[in-house]
């Protein structure tokens, strides 16, 4: 069947009362561009309605799109018919052919907007009813589980009818709930961590520290790889990528080694801080679980956190690893994760890092550096794209695959 | 030339040659390597995994590359072996196996495992009820071939693997060999099957690459000890470009399905009923549910299968005697024996292999001689 267009639901937002154009908008501005490889389409925003007419686009990979993307509740494909019931009924049928198996039930289910129609909802629901009845003899009606309901909208300029209703991702839509740095290594959690925060309708920003020599080209492609895998739930994503060599050499020069990784995480935490400021975000995102690794114990946390009173947000933090991964593995991100490039959290990880780090111990190993000047020229040598949903970083030669074989 | 002697193996296709060439080329790289040339290798070889898991309705982890249906037979038999040692050291196994099962059991033998031959009845067919009586407490393995590769008579995989359902600690493997790509799935591919194991050069891929399946939470001991390659199971730099070939012959190979095993299935029957129009002949290959569509098993009686063979090769025809594996050793065919097949019989058999490619006109060709070279050895009847 040809199908004319998409209807999305909206999800929590039409409780929101005067956001709702705001939400709205947010909505459709994430839904475009999460969908800007198809030009035909055109959506036409409504008050508790998206709807995307499709124009000939094929439906199914834009409905792969849009199962992704935050703020929708659920979504329909329905086709458009004219005002001529004998079509509604011959349409109908047609569907019912599509989704019908021996055994199913259905039933129909009119919402009629143009008051001026004709029949009636409950005369539209019978009538069709009867229909289907007559085509497919013994089939059960059911009005509270049916596996096939048929809607119906008659409006001003048409009648609507879908059977296929698919649940959406939820959430709100990224944007609606303010900006935020999110801490993005490279390695499963991270990105699970911004998966959250986009869940709930934060705009983040990704801050990648990166220390080449010791860090390969391909680890900074990598995190930007990831971030254009977590564009799909909302859009274009900023990446900020922040060198960090030296800072690592000056520490391991003059640090005992026990504090090394505290004290480079308390450096990582005031840059993302800084950039916080200037790009006028509100709270810091970042894949920590509570116990993890030597970095991630409470007593870690509050050593490495004593650098800041900007809000610390952690979603994952009282998550399983294997509960992290198999998010990692829904949101598409395990498999590029797990691939082997040092980050910079591992280059100069020292072999047996305090699990315990003391908070006046730590201010005073780091008390001898010169914390101001390395800062400044960190951030001066930051670098920031934007991402856009689709974009590659990775070499991927799979189309050349896929032709030899 | 007509060239009826694919079980024995198939000619390489030119496209997949070509995919060979350009995977040895461009992607030479050493999937491990940490560069990106080893990178680019590596993606090479998990597309292809992923391509013939999807072909074959595994899942990308449950397929292993192995260097062809002889490594997948032993390593399956003796892996399963080792593996379960502590928990029994029965085996069964069928009395119509290729040798490289045969020979695997008698190593096993030698290392104090014990191994049931299940008989097969005179069409060639062993029966789920010998093995369900030859089950015992400290059986470990039944290894079963899906499609005998003398005969292409089709084993009861179904009804096996139903006896085998009350037996959830028996591992279950199935040489599908012969079995890919000749429309069977249905009759061979179970959910209880643990084990299976294929063969590239058997469906137009180049020679030394196999994969086997191997279902998602068995064990099997590495026979391969090295560098860790697939996952600890097989040691040894992956061979990427005859697996990326092989992805390819099985994408082709299972293109039209259907409509090669009937073109096939024809083929066969023209020429089996053509057989038995003739004096002094046997056909071991039916026409029936329970046979392949490539294989024809049969005999001019009286003349050694051997000079059959050389006769046929005379007029460019090539066709083997019972299995390539064997053929040299001028044994009589071990099937036909399993069968209860008088030696006399069996050392006369011969067999045509087809492929997709075979036509109408060869084998018209091929019936033409048939008749002639069988009239000919009537002066020894």
């Amino acid at each position: 069947m040809e199908y004319t267009e998409i209807m999305v639901r909206y999800g929590e937002l039409s409780t929101k009362g005067k956001n709702r154009k705001s939400f709205i908008d947010r909505l459709h501005g994430n839904v475009a561009r999460v969908l800007k490889d198809y030009p035909d389409l055109r959506m036409r925003p409504h008050r508790d309605r998206l709807h995307i007419e499709l124009n000939g686009v094929d439906a199914k990979p834009v409905m792969e799109k849009l199962k992704n993307v935050f703020g929708i509740q659920t979504f329909s494909l329905s086709v458009e018919v004219s005002k001529d019931f004998e079509d509604v009924k011959k349409k109908a049928i047609e569907m019912m052919h599509e989704a019908y198996k021996p055994g199913m039930s259905f039933k129909v289910g009119t919402k009629r907007s143009d008051h001026s129609y004709y029949l009636d909802t409950n005369q539209i629901n019978l009538q069709l009813g009867d229909a289907i009845c007559d085509e497919f003899p013994g089939i059960d009606v059911e009005m509270k589980r049916p596996d096939i309901k048929i809607s119906v909208e008659v409006r001003q300029d048409g009648i609507y009818l879908s059977y296929l209703t698919i649940k959406g991702a939820g959430g709100l839509p990224v944007g609606t709930a303010g900006k935020a740095m999110l801490m993005l290594s490279g390695g499963i959690d991270s990105p699970v961590a911004g998966y959250y925060a986009l869940k709930r309708g934060v705009d983040i920003e990704m801050v990648h520290f990166f220390s080449p020599p010791y860090t390969s080209e391909q680890a900074l492609n990598k995190a930007k790889e990831l971030t254009s895998k977590l564009t799909a739930f909302g859009g274009n994503i900023k990446f900020i990528e922040v060198p960090f060599a030296e800072i690592q050499e000056t520490i391991k020069a003059n640090v005992p080694e026990g504090y090394l990784m505290t004290i480079q995480r308390r450096f990582m935490l005031r840059l993302t801080d800084l950039l916080r400021e200037k790009e006028h975000a509100l709270a810091i995102f970042n894949g920590e679980a509570v116990g993890q690794v030597a970095s991630q114990t409470l007593e870690s946390m509050l050593a490495i956190n004593d650098v800041t009173t900007t809000p610390i947000l952690r979603p994952v933090a009282t998550m399983d690893k294997t509960e992290i991964i198999r998010i990692a593995e829904k949101i598409d991100t395990f498999n590029l994760s797990i691939q082997p490039f040092e980050d910079c959290c591992t280059v100069f990880a020292p072999p047996s890092p305090k699990t315990r780090p003391n908070v006046e111990k730590t201010r005073k190993f780091e008390s001898v550096l010169d914390i101001d000047g390395l800062i400044e020229r960190s951030l001066a040598g930051v670098k920031i794209t934007t991402i856009e949903h689709g974009d590659h970083f990775m070499e991927s030669n799979q189309e050349n695959i896929n032709s030899l074989l | 030339m007509i060239y009826f002697d694919n079980s024995a193996t198939t000619k390489i296709e030119e496209s997949v040659l070509q995919t060979y060439n350009a995977a040895s080329l461009n992607y030479f790289g050493n999937p491990s390597s940490l560069h990106k040339l080893g990178l680019k290798a590596y993606e090479l070889l998990e597309t292809s995994r992923k391509q013939i898991a999807q072909l074959m309705g595994f899942k990308p982890y449950e397929v292993v590359f192995t260097s062809g249906g002889t490594e997948g037979n032993n390593w399956i038999i003796k892996g399963t072996a080792f593996k379960k040692r502590e928990f029994g050291k029965h085996i069964i196994t069928t009395s119509i196996e290729h040798p490289s099962v045969m020979n695997s059991m008698h190593q096993l033998e030698e290392l104090g495992y014990e191994v049931t031959y299940l008989p097969v009845d005179k069409t060639g067919h062993v029966s789920a009820k010998d093995l369900k009586d030859a089950i015992r407490d400290d059986t470990i393995l039944v290894s079963t071939m899906a499609v005998n590769n003398e005969i292409g008579s089709i084993q009861p995989i179904h009804e096996m693997a139903r006896v085998l359902d009350d037996y959830p600690n028996i591992s279950y493997h199935v040489d599908g060999t012969q079995a890919i790509g000749k429309n069977i799935d249905d009759k061979f591919i179970d959910p209880r099957v643990d084990f299976y194991t294929f063969s590239g050069h058997k469906f137009h891929a180049p020679r030394g690459i196999g994969f086997i399946y191997m279902k998602s939470g068995k064990q099997l001991e590495p026979l391969m000890a090295g560098g860790g390659q697939e996952k600890n199971l097989r040691s040894g730099t992956e061979n990427t470009p005859a697996i990326a070939a092989m992805a390819k012959a099985l994408r082709l190979l299972k293109d039209n399905e259907a409509q090669k095993a009937d073109k096939m299935l024809k083929l066969k029957s023209e020429l089996i009923e053509h057989i038995e129009s003739l004096p002094n002949t046997h056909v071991f290959s039916k026409i029936a549910d329970d046979f392949a569509p490539h294989i024809i098993c049969f005999t001019i009686d009286g003349v050694r299968g051997e000079t059959v063979v050389h006769t046929f090769e005379d007029r460019d025809i090539y066709i083997s005697t019972t299995s390539a594996c064997s053929s040299k050793k001028g044994l009589e065919s071990s099937t036909l024996k399993a069968m209860s097949t008088p030696e006399k019989v069996a050392t006369s058999a011969v067999r045509v292999s087809l492929d997709e490619n075979n036509t109408e006109a060869e084998m018209k060709e091929f019936i033409k001689n048939l008749d002639q070279i069988h009239q000919h050895f009537q002066i020894l009847n």
